[in-house]
């Protein structure tokens, strides 16, 4: 890893912690993620990984400490701003989460539809982005129609069809076969050498060991080093 | 939405039903009031004179009458001349009249009121007014039943005024309540909205659509539905022996215009109530 400047910082934690009652699933986190970095979470399945990932795009609040986004302080969004907020981000799901009840195109262009964009702007733009996941000739189809690695790389296209700074990416292999698993990556770290920052979450050993980014641990809440 | 046509079907039926119920009772309102109006033109209050009672004092009288408030005129009715056209009237039965010795109808004053002041207490004010006149014997104003049927008809108008109210509200709550069973079942599709960037306004944009569409199908349907029955009945007492009496016509474009209007306010609010309790959630 090269030497980063302290501007660099694309997410700064400070001393954070998330707590579910007594329990605390977080446990003094402070981290730098630097811009255009690709840095993998690692640990067994109830680290904290995914919560980890919830704080970042406030899908959970912190129970204390700081959370700085590119110059964004995290307590100080309010419920409003949220969602400009997460246009920053593409964010991946172990669990795919497309809605089952629109096409492929649909699920892709819901991201610039929310953001306001022109019909034409979204043709083109879903029809690129499909492209580079491969799947142009499945715009038409339903999710559940569809294989999981083919979900997951509708996934990965609504993920990045926004042209986010930050890709979360929580468990994006964890379902899916070597192969499909090979596919998404290399997909990540085709958008990685775009420009994106990449946070994704895995205990899959595999890809830990097969990836050239930085690696964190995490283990019972707390950061190893 | 695809999912849920029957929620959808089964709303708009009921808020047509709503809609049928309360445009059925405009509709009985706009026609009586039409029936009444053109009763109420033909009242005219009659003041029969006492038998004693001088033609030299009749222009005193008359006078006196025209100067009484919402009197239009006066026309003097004299004994021969109502015997004339009852005469007329009941020339079929003439040989009633060839064993009368004398003519036993008073002389009468026949009084007609200005439009404008033509509401029921006003006619028996100046019913009273003319009867306390010492010359005047008895005063009659034709269709006294009239005026209990406007106190009934007046109350139910006002109860009328309430059922719009209650059907209104009944289906606001329709409304919001199909709305909050759509937004559960597809909770998840606005949760995978959110997390994409999706503004509260554009998730709830298709509700707001929805609900306004569910109110303006169902009012539509409603005055259709009320139309068809409005045609029978029409063609009915068209063909009946009392069509002479009646004059009835179908609710005017303002009031159809107003009524789907209000529908779809009603799929508005219902819809507005039902998202602002999953805001707070």
């Amino acid at each position: 890893m090269t030497k980063k400047n302290s501007n660099d910082q694309i997410i700064r934690m400070f001393h954070v912690y998330k707590r579910y009652g007594a329990k605390a699933a977080l446990f003094d986190i402070t981290l730098d993620i630097y811009k255009n970095e690709f840095l993998l979470v690692t640990g067994p399945s109830g680290a904290g990984k995914s919560t980890l990932l919830k704080l970042l795009y406030l899908g959970e609040a912190t129970s204390e400490g700081q959370i700085l986004i590119d110059g964004m302080n995290l307590t100080r969004i309010t419920n409003n701003q949220i969602p400009y907020f997460r246009r920053m981000f593409g964010i991946i799901f172990q669990d795919y989460k497309l809605i089952p009840t629109k096409t492929v195109f649909e699920n892709i262009a819901l991201v610039l539809e929310a953001s306001g964009k022109k019909a034409s702007y979204i043709q083109k733009k879903v029809n690129s982005v499909l492209r580079t996941v491969g799947m142009e000739e499945k715009l038409n189809s339903y999710p559940p129609s569809l294989s999981g690695g083919e979900q997951q790389r509708i996934a990965v296209a609504r993920a990045i069809v926004g042209e986010p700074k930050i890709i979360l990416a929580d468990e994006p292999t964890g379902s899916l076969d070597s192969d499909s698993a090979n596919i998404i990556m290399n997909l990540l770290l085709d958008f990685h050498k775009r420009g994106a920052t990449i946070v994704l979450a895995t205990h899959d050993k595999e890809l830990i060991s097969n990836s050239n980014g930085r690696k964190i641990y995490l283990k019972q809440g707390q950061l190893q080093q | 939405m695809r999912n849920n046509k029957l929620l959808h079907i089964i709303t708009i039926v009921t808020i047509a039903l709503s809609i049928l119920i309360v445009s059925a009772f405009i509709l009985f309102f706009i026609n009586a009031s039409d029936v009444m109006s053109s009763w109420k033109k033909g009242v005219r209050i009659m003041a029969y004179l006492k038998n004693n009672t001088h033609e030299k004092e009749f222009p005193e009288l008359k006078n006196k009458i025209i100067d009484m408030y919402g009197v239009q005129d006066v026309t003097i009715v004299t004994k021969e001349e109502a015997m004339e056209s009852l005469k007329n009237q009941m020339s079929r039965q003439a040989s009633i009249f060839e064993n009368l010795r004398e003519n036993p109808l008073p002389d009468a004053f026949e009084v007609r009121m200005i439009a404008s002041t033509q509401n029921w207490e006003k006619i028996e004010d100046l019913a009273k007014n003319i009867e306390s006149l010492s010359a005047v014997s008895d005063v009659e104003y034709g269709q006294r039943w009239l005026g209990r049927f406007t106190s009934i008809f007046t109350l139910f108008r006002l109860a009328g005024y309430a059922m719009c109210v209650v059907f209104f509200m009944a289906s606001v709550f329709i409304v919001a309540n199909t709305i909050r069973l759509l937004f559960y079942s597809r909770h998840d599709e606005i949760e995978i909205m959110r997390l994409v960037g999706a503004t509260d306004n554009f998730i709830k944009a298709p509700f707001y659509i929805e609900g306004m569409l569910q109110g303006a199908f169902g009012g539509v349907a409603g005055i259709f539905i009320l139309f068809l029955i409005f045609a029978v009945i029409a063609a009915n007492i068209e063909q009946s022996s009392i069509a002479y009496m009646f004059d009835i016509r179908f609710l005017p474009m303002e009031v159809i215009t107003g009524v789907i209007f209000c529908s779809i306010i009603a799929g508005w609010l219902g819809c507005f109530l039902s998202l602002k309790q999953y805001v707070k959630n």
